[in-house]
């Protein structure tokens, strides 16, 4: 065996296959720990804390999640964040609180996202609008059509629907076991079904799927469909956790373009025809360790914002950088 | 591309001719036309010169934005971080000139300095480090945003003197026969000539579209695509302080002046058929893009329609209009 030398460490690295969003991770996380440790008040290493820390990334994950189904396939999904204010705010209005309501509720906001995926995937490969355009003017729909409906906080969630968003399967919050839960499928679907295999086919070059016989529209459909849904999941989560919905709470939580950088920043590329589930995952956990840590190391709300915005560009160009494409 | 077909003058009548160079006005024009004249129905004040001139003036800042977000769209690109760089003058012009009238020149020539800076920043990081400019610019977009209210210390202060404001809400007089001209339109008259000239008649023009329909032909044949490409960005900064510095003369010192801009500037360049991922587009249609838009806004407001509502058309049109440039690429 050689010596661990860095040069040897540099080398390791950068032959491994390991993505650099896991080195990523877990140099943020250590670096926050010691910065919370030296400046802080030294509570990021318990815990609660460090559960937080994924509760918190619960509905950024789950959106994240459908959102690297569709930039697999070279597209993208601007609407999401007003599909999760239309998901809280009907269904906290369809339920009024009563737990009878509950499963009527949630039949109608899936409803409801299928068609706006459907919607989606239909003006991008039928009518051959840019999906940027497309779903920021099925978005502007969508925002427009709620905010001339409702103007403040609608409804309620029964109590019971509520352990979604706090009840504990024991020690563990089943806001986590449920983003796993979401993880794994989505995670199958990818890597073990042909539909997963059509993605990245077609996000890899969609003329040569085309031409091989792939019936490259239907499946874009399809992971429209599917990223809508998982808009819809994350809006019943916050929900259950707001008790009520409100018009602007999917913009406010940035849930459109936070989930764009957290899957580009987990290693998919906007170009398609590369990505995964995990490392979307540990995309979405990077932002809310960086939250935590900024929330304990008292960073100005202000500075967190320029912060924020440095560490996305940077962390997206250490995958970028080095290759010889153009960016566009 | 055009005027390949080679016809004998004499065969083409003067009514095929003609029919033809009407097919090539882009759709935006009679769109905005009609769209314009609704508005003028339901109030004839509005087509009267001076109605026109505060229409104008309303919409410059739209327009110099579409404007500037044209060339990077034209070379391949986004521009998301305008809106931002809009709130960043209003807030940050507050601060810079403290009240004292006599700092104005300092002041713009400060923030037209930050907006080269930016626009310098948002090149290198998309041409050298190689991010997608959809990334790069939203991390702008937060970075100016947090820096802008960071520098205020959370709240916008002060507030922007009467001289600053002029360029937004002043009037030039006595002007022959509508006796008084809004700066701002102006400003929106000469902004979209240089552009234009730039943009269709100097060679970097010709490169910006080279480089947005295929970068690495364009770099075989010998352009510095890195250097078009920033040159792309610098410009569309330069528009957002310009448009900034107008937005300021409407409304008070506040952080949301900026807000939604970039994307209301994104559907005005495509309505005016500027192709996202680049290689086509015009300054003129551009434009014609951010008076339709506000036209439209004004076309709703007068109908008595909420918010809502303008929201749900906005989204329509850019689809539609989308839509038609795909549907009518196809058939050619």
């Amino acid at each position: 065996m050689t010596a661990l030398s860095l040069e040897n460490i540099q080398k390791r690295l950068r032959t491994s296959r390991i993505p650099p969003v896991y080195l990523m991770l877990v140099a943020i996380l250590v670096v926050s720990l010691v910065l919370d440790q030296i400046y802080g008040r030294g509570q990021m290493i318990d815990p609660t804390i460090l559960t937080n820390i994924l509760v918190r990334s619960v509905a950024l994950g789950i959106v994240a999640i459908g959102q690297t189904f569709v930039m697999i396939a070279a597209s993208i999904d601007l609407s999401v964040a007003y599909l999760i204010s239309v998901t809280a705010v009907m269904s906290s209005f369809l339920m009024q609180g009563d737990p009878a309501r509950v499963p009527m509720a949630v039949a109608v906001v899936f409803g409801i996202g299928a068609l706006v995926g459907l919607v989606n995937g239909l003006i991008i490969t039928k009518l051959k609008v840019n999906a940027f355009i497309a779903t920021l003017g099925t978005g502007l729909i969508l925002k427009g059509a709620l905010n001339a409906s409702f103007s403040n906080f609608t409804g309620a969630v029964p109590e019971s629907f509520q352990t979604l968003g706090y009840g504990r399967w024991g020690p563990v919050p089943i806001s986590i076991i449920v983003l796993f839960a979401i993880a794994i499928v989505a995670g199958f679907v990818l890597y073990r079904t042909k539909f997963g295999a059509h993605l990245y086919g077609i996000g890899g070059n969609e003329v040569v799927a085309r031409l091989s016989g792939l019936r490259t529209d239907r499946v874009v459909i399809i992971a429209h469909i599917v990223c809508s849904m998982s808009a819809v999941m994350t809006g019943l989560f916050v929900v259950s956790r707001l008790r009520s919905g409100a018009p602007w709470i999917g913009p406010d939580g940035l849930y459109d373009l936070e989930s764009i950088a957290a899957v580009v920043v987990g290693g998919t590329a906007l170009s398609g025809g590369v990505g995964s589930v995990a490392g979307t995952l540990a995309g979405v956990v990077i932002f809310g360790i960086l939250d935590t840590a900024f929330n304990q190391l008292g960073v100005d709300t202000f500075l967190k914002s320029v912060l924020r915005g440095a560490i996305i560009i940077l962390a997206v160009a250490s995958y970028t950088i080095r290759s010889r494409r153009e960016a566009s | 591309m055009a005027n390949v077909t080679v016809q004998s003058e004499k065969e083409v009548s003067w009514l095929r001719q003609a029919w033809a160079r009407i097919r090539k006005i882009h759709p935006v024009f009679p769109v905005f036309l009609i769209v314009f004249l609704a508005v003028g129905y339901l109030n004839p004040k509005f087509i009267e010169p001076n109605g026109i001139l505060i229409f104008l003036r309303r919409a410059a800042p739209l327009g110099i934005l579409a404007v500037g977000q044209l060339f990077v769209l034209a070379a391949g690109g986004f521009d998301l971080s305008v809106g931002s760089q809009v709130t960043f003058v209003v807030i940050g012009g507050a601060l810079l000139i403290n009240n004292d009238p006599e700092k104005l020149t300092y002041t713009l020539l400060v923030l037209y300095g930050i907006g080269i800076l930016v626009g310098l920043i948002n090149g290198l990081v998309v041409t050298f480090m190689k991010v997608p400019s959809f990334i790069a610019t939203l991390g702008m977009l937060l970075a100016l945003k947090g820096a802008g209210l960071y520098w205020t210390g959370g709240a916008p202060r002060g507030y922007l003197t009467d001289n600053f404001r002029q360029f937004g809400r002043g009037f030039l007089e006595p002007v022959p026969v509508v006796e008084r001209f809004p700066i701002a339109v102006v400003v929106l008259i000469v902004v979209v000539a240089i552009a234009a000239y730039i943009f269709h008649f100097t060679i970097f023009g010709r490169q910006i579209l080279a480089v947005g329909d295929n970068p690495v032909a364009a770099k075989l044949s010998g352009i510095n695509v890195r250097r078009v490409r920033i040159l792309t960005f610098i410009v569309s900064a330069l528009c957002a302080i310009t448009a900034g510095i107008l937005e300021g003369g409407f409304g008070g010192v506040n952080i949301i002046a900026g807000d939604g801009l970039e994307l209301q500037a994104i559907s005005a360049a495509v309505l005016g058929g500027a192709v996202l991922l680049g290689g086509r587009g015009a300054v003129l249609a551009a434009a014609a893009g951010a008076l339709t838009l506000e036209a439209l806004f004004n076309f709703l407001n007068l109908i008595g329609q909420p918010e809502g509502v303008r929201d749900v058309v906005q989204g329509l049109i850019i689809i539609g209009a989308v839509a038609y440039a795909a549907i009518n690429a196809r058939r050619r």
